[in-house]
């Protein structure tokens, strides 16, 4: 599907300028996130349907180049919020595949020590500080965030990943709102999917862009092809630019459309198959893949090399998770407060 | 405005003043503590109940009033959290946290446990709570069974000045969340402050009037409640204690359970309706614990079943009183 990048018009609201053309340096990595998430996503499922692992999972497929599109534009100290679809997000915010692996396998080699899992994945040391399993919630939390950024003052920034049926829940416009009033340093990216679970969006929303309800509070908003590294790259760099420099949040939609179902083994009878096959038969990873060689002048055996090279990290990551040891007992116990449990 | 006993270095303060220089000292003290909340800045009034007057003026960036968003004021108080920060919010009553229950249930008291322990969650977070007032149903409960039923989460209830000031103090300076529940009926009321900093460590009970026949355990405004009760049973002969837990996350079951060894006899008391309430996890605490030892049941003084009613006459009624309190005392002692 191509989307026509579209900015709100009032008169009030800083427009988005101009952006840079990527390095090649970006568009390499964007590769490389973004085949790291196609191939982890691969792995995930195809170990799932053969009963090798037990893992609630939410796939991302199809939305990797939103995740990308950031991705190469932030450091380790900036803030990210995620929802329990977020493996896309937490590759591209640098979580190491053997810790991503290890936690949704519930292992005590995951950054959570197994207490998290898929859902809940945190990494602080990368920034990816909560992963929330509550549609919209991430957003309030994405504004305390970036509070503390404003109050250091040191150009960080904070970015927070929710679906577009996340724009109907309460928390969603109560973020909004505050972030613009507080004019904080907070990207909201709204990875519109074109589903809420299994609804459609045409029949759960009451606008056509979620943008439009970014304007309503006189945030700079701009709806882009999720599906175009490219675009998505643009919009990140202009978003995450204005928050550096103090000038606010913004808020990115990004259209794109989930290749599976809501959770991993739902039935999907309620995507047209016509529509799925479309989506994928126009597969954003691999339209990117033909982009670098044909318009962009990477050669094969480059790209390729880096596929290889992701699929040997895949390969360990799933080595090192499969053999690592399930959390010791006393974990059920430890963490509910800074010293352990409470009477 | 206040009496200050150089002396013994108290100072008699309302609550709302005592919640107050709580706030001051913990902000001068530490540039990471934060305060934020409806109409807690100095041009919208510093609070419903004032707690917060001045301090804007004082601490510019570090108090923002908010909108009435209260998803908003508890979820930025997370998220400010988790970067190092150590925010104070004030959902202005306990009925609010309806509002912003996802946020308090399914974050702020897991967070730290669903990431292994990587991430703290130092928030605290003030609200009024009770009836008494005539604020009806939405704006009178107590509510203290909501939060307490949540792991993660810590609880705490003053009865007094003193009480609310040092708890305030300690769930600022505390690695986890604090729910800080301020009986409303309190804040007006004066008694003796210590001067400065002053802390009441979490968990820890306090015996507000010792005695041996009877252990009323109340926390709250009920605890003055029971002290009016223990004045009446002393004129029969019986010397009824009166144990105020403070805390009911973590909950001081060493002073209950050493107190009830001795007097043989409790009856907990409780401003919260009766279905589900703290109450019933103490009682069933002593029987575990005190079998063998206990000359009665343990018995319970609670709200009724029911929403709080507005008229004067049902709500009081509704409310636990001394004659309510002590007739139940009676009845064990007989």
């Amino acid at each position: 599907m191509t989307i026509t990048p579209t900015v709100s018009t009032d008169a009030e609201v800083t427009p988005l300028p101009a952006t840079s053309e990527p390095e090649r340096a970006d568009l390499r990595r964007m590769f490389e996130l973004i085949t790291t998430i196609k191939q982890s996503d691969e792995r995930f499922r195809a170990m799932l349907a053969a009963g090798q692992i037990r893992v609630t999972y939410y796939s991302p497929r199809g939305q990797e180049c939103i995740s990308a599109g950031f991705g190469v534009h932030l450091v380790p100290t900036d803030y990210c919020v995620a929802t329990y679809r977020g493996l896309h997000d937490a590759v591209a915010k640098g979580v190491p595949l053997r810790r991503i692996w290890a936690e949704f396998l519930g292992k005590s080699t995951g950054p959570c020590k197994g207490k998290g899992g898929p859902m809940h994945l945190t990494d602080p040391s990368v920034g990816l500080m909560v992963t929330t399993g509550i549609v919209g919630a991430g957003l309030p939390i994405a504004t305390g965030l970036a509070w503390a950024c404003k109050l250091r003052d040191e150009s960080q920034v904070t970015t927070v990943s929710f679906g577009d049926g996340a724009s109907n829940i309460g928390a969603f416009h109560e973020a909004l709102n505050l972030a613009s009033i507080w004019q904080l340093p907070v990207i909201f990216i709204c990875q519109n999917n074109r589903y809420g679970e299994h609804s459609r969006y045409e029949s759960t929303t009451s606008v056509e862009h979620i943008s439009e309800r970014g304007r309503s509070y006189a945030m700079p908003s701009v709806t882009v092809d999720g599906n175009d590294p490219l675009a998505v790259y643009g919009a990140a760099e202009t978003a995450i630019g204005r928050a550096r420099a103090g000038l606010g949040p913004t808020l990115v939609e990004c259209v794109t459309y989930r290749f599976w179902g809501h959770v991993f083994g739902d039935d999907m009878h309620y995507m047209p198959a016509e529509e799925r096959q479309a989506a994928m038969d126009a597969d954003p990873a691999v339209r990117y893949r033909q982009r670098l060689i044909e318009e962009l002048g990477f050669a094969e055996d480059e790209l390729t090399s880096i596929e290889n090279a992701v699929e040997a990290q895949i390969d360990d990551a799933v080595e090192f998770a499969m053999s690592s040891p399930a959390p010791p007992l006393e974990e059920l116990l430890t963490d509910v407060y800074a010293e352990g449990m409470a009477r | 405005m206040t009496a200050t006993d150089l002396e013994t270095q108290v100072e008699r303060k309302s609550t709302a003043a005592a919640l107050h220089d709580a706030l001051d000292l913990a902000m001068a003290k530490d540039p990471k503590v934060l305060v934020l909340g409806e109409d807690v800045d100095d041009e919208s009034g510093g609070g419903v109940f004032h707690v917060t007057q001045g301090l804007s003026s004082k601490y510019p960036d570090r108090v923002r009033s908010t909108p009435i968003s209260e998803q908003a004021i508890v979820g930025a108080a997370i998220g400010a959290s988790l970067a190092g920060y150590r925010p104070v919010a004030e959902l202005m009553l306990i009925d609010f946290f309806a509002v912003a229950m996802d946020q308090i249930a399914n974050h702020l008291a897991k967070l730290r446990y669903m990431s292994g322990g990587q991430t703290a969650v130092p928030v605290t977070i003030r609200t009024a709570a009770g009836g008494g007032m005539q604020f009806g149903a939405q704006h009178s409960e107590m509510l203290e069974a909501w939060v307490a039923h949540l792991p993660g989460l810590k609880v705490v209830m003053p009865s007094c000045a003193a009480d609310a000031k040092g708890l305030l103090t300690a769930a600022i300076f505390d690695d986890d969340p604090v729910i800080v529940i301020e009986p409303s009926g309190l804040y007006y009321k004066k008694s003796a402050v210590p001067v400065g900093e002053h802390v009441v460590p979490i968990g820890v009970g306090d015996i507000k009037h010792p005695g041996s026949d009877v252990t009323l355990i109340t926390y709250g405004p009920e605890v003055n409640v029971c002290l009016a009760a223990a004045e009446q049973l002393a004129t029969e002969g019986i010397d009824a204690e009166v144990l105020d837990l403070r805390s009911l996350v973590p909950l001081d079951a060493e002073l209950m359970l050493a107190s009830v060894a001795r007097t043989k006899r409790a009856v907990v008391v409780h401003q919260a309706v009766r279905r589900g309430g703290v109450g019933a996890d103490i009682a069933c605490l002593l029987h575990e614990n005190l079998w063998g030892d206990l000359v009665a049941p343990v018995a319970r003084v609670t709200a009724p079943n029911t929403p709080v009613p507005y008229a004067a006459e049902l709500e009081k009624a509704f409310l636990v009183d001394a004659v309510s309190v002590s007739d139940a005392v009676r009845r064990i002692c007989a």
